[in-house]
């Protein structure tokens, strides 16, 4: 393991009711490394996903980034979030807002960037992810595919320490979800630290550095891709995959 | 109707007041109306409850109590004053009180727009940083709004027309029913065709906003 850990959850336990969600996690992650987090559905590694930035509370445990707790609220959680990039399942562009205006909020309201300067950044980052032609248009204008795009950048124009994606490519099409993977796989080789919850095994085992592998709200095995995808250590990982790689 | 024509500088008289209580109230109700979803959303408690027992009280009473309160409670009985001249005192009086009950409708309107906002609008912009109040301020609150436009052309309609309790609830603001009322009473005008004149009038104000409304919400209609 790297020296600086970036993001770090001690015996982390979280609650829906009845539902123990989370069961004692504990997960370090180093400043430029790509954890993937697979499992079955319900097996709580999308709400592992909210807690790193708190967009869902904990019942116990802590959370650091860059060895500091996750403040409970106000200002301080604010300028955490800012620092943490969040891609989302559905998108969750901001439908009145253009897809410039998408990128630029963030920096103008938060980091208070003026607005050249911040429009000048959007412009390199829809370069980046390949879709400046779409600069003026509203979400619902785009395909699911391009509008995961643009989420990327906007989240990549605060620039994080980190960014967290919670299922990127489930909720696209599938002649969209390579274009997708592509960009994250630039972002995973140009150092950015990224903590993806994905059924993509492909992506997985080409862009990962590390596989987490959880059921029923534990971490159950963590190892290399190579490790797990060719020798999966427990019975559980072995059932997910035999399930998974077959079809 | 030739009767109606000869007193037209009063009806035009009494409706330019319907207009400037429409006018104020309506800036007031919306700012007002805003600040009381603001709260009804917010995160801490003792807003939220002022804001729920404030617009259940006042949207459940009659407009004309609100008035009255307005106009003999606080106007007559403790004597506050607006304005030097009568005319204008009680027209602020009446428009304080015009706002402070349409304000719940707006408030109640603009809830329920919120409420058709995806929760991931709200978890993008948190995720991004913004604060509570920005993020209600830039995201949330004009998506709302343009999902309610229509519900408000509603509640601007229903104000123009409540502008006629004014006259009654003990603030005789010189609003286009009131004059009618007066026209009446002192027997300068027949009955039906001042009805009819004034009926007239008031469609004209009503009629084109509920137009411009469902021309607006479609336009600015927000496609998801």
């Amino acid at each position: 393991m790297a020296a600086t850990p970036l993001v770090v959850l001690e015996n982390v336990n979280k609650h829906f009711g009845e539902l123990h969600v989370l069961r004692d996690i504990n997960l370090s992650v180093a400043a430029g490394e790509v954890v993937v987090v697979i499992g079955p559905s319900g097996s709580g590694k999308s709400t592992l996903c909210r807690t790193i930035n708190r967009l869902e509370t904990i019942d116990s445990g802590r959370i650091l980034l860059d060895g500091q707790p996750l403040p409970a609220e106000g200002r301080a959680l604010a300028r955490l979030r800012s620092d943490v990039g969040m891609v989302f399942q559905s998108f969750n562009l901001f439908s009145h807002k253009t897809v410039l205006e998408n990128i630029t909020l963030g920096p103008t309201k938060v980091l208070k960037v003026p607005k050249a300067e911040a429009t000048l950044r959007a412009w390199e980052l829809l370069e980046r992810v390949r879709i400046t032609e779409q600069a003026k248009k509203y979400p619902a204008q785009l395909s699911g595919g391009q509008q995961q795009r643009v989420a990327i950048a906007r989240a990549l124009a605060m620039n994080p320490k980190v960014i967290l994606f919670d299922e990127p490519t489930s909720a696209l099409d599938p002649e969209m979800v390579q274009e997708v993977l592509d960009v994250m796989t630039d972002l995973a080789s140009e150092g950015m630290t990224m903590i993806v919850v994905t059924h993509e095994m492909g992506f997985a085992r080409r862009a990962a550095d590390r596989v987490v592998f959880m059921a029923d709200g534990q971490i159950v095995e963590e190892n290399t891709p190579d490790e797990f995808f060719t020798s999966p250590r427990t019975e559980r990982a072995r059932d997910f995959l035999s399930k998974i790689l077959t079809h | 109707m030739e009767a109606f024509f000869d007193n037209i500088d009063r009806v035009i008289d009494g409706f330019s007041w319907t207009v400037r209580l429409t006018l104020f109230s309506a800036l007031f109700s919306f700012l007002l109306g805003v600040l009381l979803t603001a709260m009804r959303v917010s995160p801490v408690a003792l807003l939220r409850g002022v804001s729920t027992v404030y617009v259940e009280t006042v949207r459940n009473s009659p407009l004309t109590l609100v008035l009255l309160f307005c106009g003999l409670g606080l106007n007559s009985a403790l004597g506050l004053s607006l304005s030097g001249t009568v005319a204008w005192d009680v027209f602020w009086w009446a428009v304080i009180g015009l706002s402070a009950y349409t304000s719940c409708f707006v408030s109640e309107s603009l809830r329920s727009g919120i409420n058709t906002i995806p929760l991931g609008q709200a978890e993008a912009a948190r995720a991004l940083g913004l604060t509570f109040t920005q993020s209600l301020r830039l995201i949330i609150i004009p998506q709302a709004l343009r999902t309610v436009i229509g519900p408000l052309g509603s509640v601007l309609i229903a104000l123009i027309k409540n502008t006629t309790v004014a006259s009654v609830a003990g603030l005789g603001v010189q609003e286009a029913s009131r004059q009618m009322k007066l026209m009446f009473d002192q027997g300068i005008a027949p009955v039906l065709p001042t009805f009819v004149g004034f009926a007239i009038g008031f469609l004209v104000l009503t009629l084109p906003v509920g137009y411009l409304f469902s021309w607006l919400s479609k336009r600015m209609a927000v496609a998801r």
